[in-house]
């Protein structure tokens, strides 16, 4: 059985773009590990000769015209930005000093 | 009782003949929710935000209509309140998250724009646990929402505001949405109705996503009957959802009206009602199954053995699910932005700041958990056997829908838990839906309904099942089972609640 360390958590944080403290990172661990072990009971019956099912209803590709509209309004859009300047959104620096 | 209480009382179905009668006005009726909501919601917090002017002024609307002699939906004039995962156009919508505190959509959601054209005043916004993630309502940015049985007890989850709301009478009907059972749970420990419709049933449009393949939205009310004719004003097929089912609900309202269990099969799952399950719990669903007995149902009992796993394989689908649909909430473009208190501020160290701050415990736990199963080296033997379970389950519930008409079961192991009981042992929080679940991992519809008191004088709830896209069972059973129940009691069980301590209204 698979055990998730504090390493693991704090890769894991890293990837998911969550600054996590390093109380936040052992308690994590802690209660991750026991839902990691809940979790091995689904391997007892997940045999290969099981197919996935991904979801509840069978999928089929759905499309629509392409017709222009009217869709959000981009004053009320650009309102509930963080930070907006010239009718765009304002982001913090995107590309490395390297790039 | 002062008539404007008096009408926090009816039924949406009773208050809807009123209107349609012309012996009250929407508006009338509108201002004594909000009243009521005034008097009793310090203590209760169903709700995170009311909107009394925009409730006052769809009333308004509909009592003009009204009076013009203009054809209106059967609902029209009905106050409703709205779970807060639910997007509103012009009305902040939170998710119950410190990362959308002060978010104002600029788009209706599906169902919010079914319930504006069938008439309907949207009262406010109702608490939830964030991002719809939890059994309690105590994962709330804002703060839990009580129990009206007993305030020193969880209301359920994550709707816990929708059905609080109603339980307490301060809407007539609410929306919530079922992801592991958030409209059945909250449901069954308040002691109101709770409806997951089959998935598809319901656009999922405008819906702030938690896990896709599993959240349905569906109604919450006091009467089966007013389950059945919200759910066919939201039951529509939509284009702006691809998984949306291309037929609408019909025939719910008639199977509500006509109740009836003669002849059918209904099918008590052993594995849903063994070890865990409180002895009131069980003695109240043993009551109602002799009632549906007596009401000439043949009752058997059928095995699910792979409900065993489902727990565990919802546990892996939905954090993998969760961590996908929240990427977006990075900070950028709506929401909440913090930068970093050191380092550079850069799009990835603002993101990480931003997710560490706006985000709760419960949040950051089932991210941290979806991630890791979807990182490379566990994909297959976590989401991948997850999604084998996904067949097993389905399986079961074919091979006992092929001796059965229905399922039943108890929608909750135990009543209403005390605050803080569970919450730092999330496996003991998640066990809570293991009768739930099964349902959203198939797809397949569900209702709870109040089936009398356990032991310690709290509501318990009568979990039914039905194939897919059969919800119309669903009413004919908890229609049946609900007047059944009611002559007994002489009245709804909601009449034996404590009254809550009310706060002068003053307008």
């Amino acid at each position: 059985m698979s055990t998730i360390s504090s390493a693991e958590v704090a890769r894991v944080a890293a990837l998911a773009r969550i600054a996590l403290s390093s109380d936040e990172i052992d308690r994590l661990a802690g209660e991750l590990d026991v839902i990691a072990e809940a979790v091995s009971q689904v391997n007892r019956v997940a045999t290969p000769d099981v197919p996935a099912t991904s979801h509840p209803i069978a999928l089929t590709n759905v499309t629509r015209p392409d017709v222009v509209a009217e869709v959000l309004v981009r004053d009320e859009v650009l309102a509930g930005a963080p930070s907006a300047e010239n009718d765009q959104f304002a982001v913090p620096q995107i590309l490395g000093e390297g790039a | 009782m002062t008539a404007s209480t008096e009408l926090t009382r009816l039924s949406a179905a009773e208050l809807a003949e009123r209107l349609r009668a012309g012996d009250v006005s929407s508006t009338e009726a509108t201002r004594a929710h909000l009243d009521r909501i005034v008097a009793v919601d310090g203590p209760v917090h169903a709700f995170l935000n009311v909107d009394a002017d925009g409730a006052l002024a769809a009333a308004e609307k509909v009592d003009a209509d009204r009076a013009a002699g203009k054809d209106l939906p059967a609902l029209a004039g009905v106050p409703i309140a709205v779970k807060d995962v639910v997007v509103t156009h012009g009305q902040v919508t939170t998710a119950g998250s410190k990362m959308l505190e002060h978010w104002v959509p600029p788009y209706d959601a599906t169902v919010t724009r079914l319930l504006r054209e069938a008439g309907m005043p949207i009262l406010g916004k109702t608490n939830m646990d964030e991002f719809a993630m939890g059994s309690s309502t105590e994962h709330s940015a804002f703060g839990p929402t009580r129990n009206p049985w007993d305030l020193d007890r969880i209301p359920g989850g994550s709707g816990g505001g929708s059905s609080a709301a109603v339980g307490a009478f301060e809407a007539p009907l609410a929306i919530g949405t079922d992801t592991g059972g958030s409209i059945r749970q909250p449901a069954a420990v308040t002691g109101t109705v709770g409806v997951k419709p089959t998935f598809g049933g319901v656009s999922r449009y405008g819906l702030i996503a938690l896990a896709s393949s599993l959240d349905q939205a569906g109604p919450v009310s006091r009467t089966v009957l007013d389950s059945a004719m919200l759910h066919e004003v939201i039951g529509v097929h939509d284009p702006r959802d691809s998984t949306s089912l291309p037929d609408p609900a019909t025939g719910l309202v008639e199977a509500a009206r006509r109740g009836d269990v003669a002849g059918m099969r209904i099918g008590v799952v052993t594995e849903l009602g063994g070890e865990g399950y409180q002895p009131g719990v069980r003695a109240s669903f043993d009551h109602a199954l002799e009632l549906l007995a007596g009401a000439g149902a043949e009752i058997v009992e059928v095995s699910c053995p792979n409900f065993e796993y489902a727990l565990a394989a919802y546990y892996l689908i939905l954090p993998a699910e969760a961590s996908s649909n929240l990427a977006k909430f990075d900070g950028m473009r709506f929401g909440l932005r913090v930068e970093p208190d050191e380092g550079p501020i850069t799009a990835e160290t603002v993101m990480a700041a931003t997710r560490g701050a706006g985000f709760g415990d419960e949040v950051k736990r089932r991210i941290i958990l979806g991630t890791h199963a979807l990182s490379a080296g566990y994909y297959d033997a976590y989401y991948g056997s997850a999604q084998k379970v996904r067949t097993l389950i389905q399986r079961d519930f074919n091979a006992a829908f092929e001796q059965t008409d229905v399922l039943v079961s108890p929608t909750a192991p135990t009543t209403a838990f005390r605050f803080g009981e569970k919450v730092d042992d999330p496996m003991a929080m998640y066990l809570n839906d293991v009768a739930t679940i099964p349902a959203n991992l198939a797809g397949v519809p569900g209702m709870s309904l109040p089936s009398g008191l356990s032991d310690d004088r709290l509501p318990v709830g009568f979990q039914i099942l039905a194939p897919a896209r059969a919800d119309d069972r669903l009413y004919r059973v908890g229609g049946a089972l609900e007047r059944l129940l009611t002559d007994e009691w002489g009245g709804p069980l909601l009449d034996r609640a404590p009254e809550l301590t009310t706060q002068e209204v003053t307008r």
